[in-house]
């Protein structure tokens, strides 16, 4: 496929590589933000090919994983309770709330639907006219324009049966508490692609400038990942803090500035809760007042009590990048895929799941020792 | 959930109320749709970026060149560099 596997040639693989050995003479520590990013880098080997002094900390960028049990329990007490069709992606269905998660209350009869895009919720809203569609919105800044289109359409089609249970979070504030926590240090980070994509480079130059911390925003195949990380510990070499684009086939300066508009559009700042790490200081985004009618939290009332996390599961601190997925005592034994015990052990982007699906944890405790 | 792909534009039509340009996209043999909103310029045979059924960047061909010759421009600007200071 054009623009992919180009970016997959094992033999630019290996130059990269070769050069990344020769540039890195000191030990650093590279924090990539987004899931996807983490997901590549283990997935396709590439931890085990960087030199031994970089060692790569996975960052809290899957929104899945942050999401708050409360939300989640919220979302399982529509589905089973309001009787609306309670529609999301597929990470989100399975993650499990303080009593179930979106799939057992589907199991259990609930009208719960996996959906590719919020564009579809609306149709769907569009042909059941008398039942109440909700479409549970998480993400970060990329998936925001989606999320907000959707009530776009919603509005203009006239629909009064759809609603979305928002829960966006946004990268560059949760950057900013990661730098601020004096256990995570971080000397360099590998900003997201696709996050960048839409909201441009213009909010990270402050990060940059006040922690003198080398930023690339950076692709998602093998290729662009490499080039990332070399670019950034040329960066550290030099003893330089500059912000770099690296994935500049796809990431403008400005972003998208429609989808940028759209989001204005629907979504106000908000403080949000992240699971795991706690309030952020307006780190997310909610549905404008004037659009109460298409957000769930207004729209329905539900009375539900806030349940604490399960005390075994450590996703704090493996989304802070403090923990490796494999220091959690129950990592792969009573936390897996199956039957996991936090959402990163859930999600296609979780760091836990990565871990579980591609790395053997007797090597990884042998490697780490 | 960042995951975006990139695709060819096979063909464009009208939808929702008729005031939303939606494509239809080709991924390796795979044909999804997606909304061109976030994208007002796409044509057909363009390459967009897709996430979650929005189209959310052109991709810029002149640019995605610039990854492959990225390891030889380094490798010329640090002769020029080497032989500056002999």
């Amino acid at each position: 496929m054009k623009f992919l596997s180009e970016y997959r040639d094992p033999q630019l693989v290996e130059q990269y590589l070769n050069e990344l050995h020769k540039v890195t003479t000191q030990p650093w520590t590279i924090m990539e933000i987004c899931g996807g990013q983490t997901h590549s880098l283990v997935k396709n080997g590439i931890l085990d090919l960087l030199p031994q002094k970089i060692r790569m900390v996975h960052g809290p960028g899957c929104p899945v994983c942050v999401t708050p049990l409360n939300l989640i329990d919220k979302a399982v007490y529509l589905a089973e309770e309001k009787g609306v069709i309670l529609c999301s992606f597929g990470d989100m269905i399975r993650v499990p709330g303080s009593q179930k998660s979106l799939l057992e209350a589907k199991a259990n009869g609930a009208d719960v639907r996996i959906l590719y895009s919020p564009l579809e919720a609306v149709k769907l809203a569009q042909e059941n006219p008398t039942k109440e569609v909700v479409f549970f919105a998480v993400g970060f800044e990329t998936t925001a324009p989606a999320n907000a289109l959707s009530v776009v359409y919603a509005q203009r089609l006239g629909l009064k049966n759809y609603s979305i249970l928002a829960s966006h979070v946004l990268v560059p504030p949760a950057m900013e508490a990661i730098m601020n926590d004096d256990e995570a240090r971080i000397q360099s980070f590998l900003a997201a692609g696709h996050v960048c994509t839409i909201m441009g480079l213009a909010e990270y130059y402050p990060l940059v400038e006040k922690h003198k911390v080398p930023m690339v925003v950076t692709g998602f195949e093998p290729i662009d990942l490499l080039q990332g990380i070399l670019m950034t510990v040329k960066q550290l070499e030099k003893g330089e803090a500059k912000l770099e684009n690296q994935y500049s086939r796809v990431v403008k300066a400005e972003g998208n500035p429609a989808a940028q508009k759209t989001i204005e559009q629907v979504f106000k700042i908000a403080d949000r809760e992240w699971r795991g790490i706690g309030t952020i200081p307006n780190s997310g985004w909610e549905v404008r007042d004037e659009l109460a009618e298409f957000d769930a939290n207004q729209k329905f009332t539900v009375n539900i009590i806030k349940v604490p996390e399960c005390p075994d599961c450590i996703a704090g601190l493996v989304l802070k990048g403090i923990k490796k997925p494999y220091e959690c005592s129950q990592f792969g034994k009573k936390c897996n895929p199956e039957k996991p015990l936090g959402a990163p052990m859930v999600s296609s982007e979780g760091a836990c799941a990565a871990y579980y699906h591609f790395k053997n944890v007797g090597e990884m405790e042998m490697a780490e020792a | 959930m960042c995951l975006a792909i990139p695709g060819k534009i096979k063909s464009i039509e009208l939808q929702y109320d008729g005031r939303v340009r939606m494509a239809k996209v080709v991924f390796g043999g795979i044909v999804k749709e997606a909304s061109l909103d976030m994208v007002p310029d796409a044509q057909i045979g363009d390459y967009v970026l897709v996430h979650v059924g929005v189209a959310i960047s052109i991709v810029d061909e002149e640019e995605a060149q610039k990854t492959f010759q990225y390891l030889s421009e380094i490798g010329e600007i640090d002769e020029l560099v080497e032989s500056c200071q002999l």
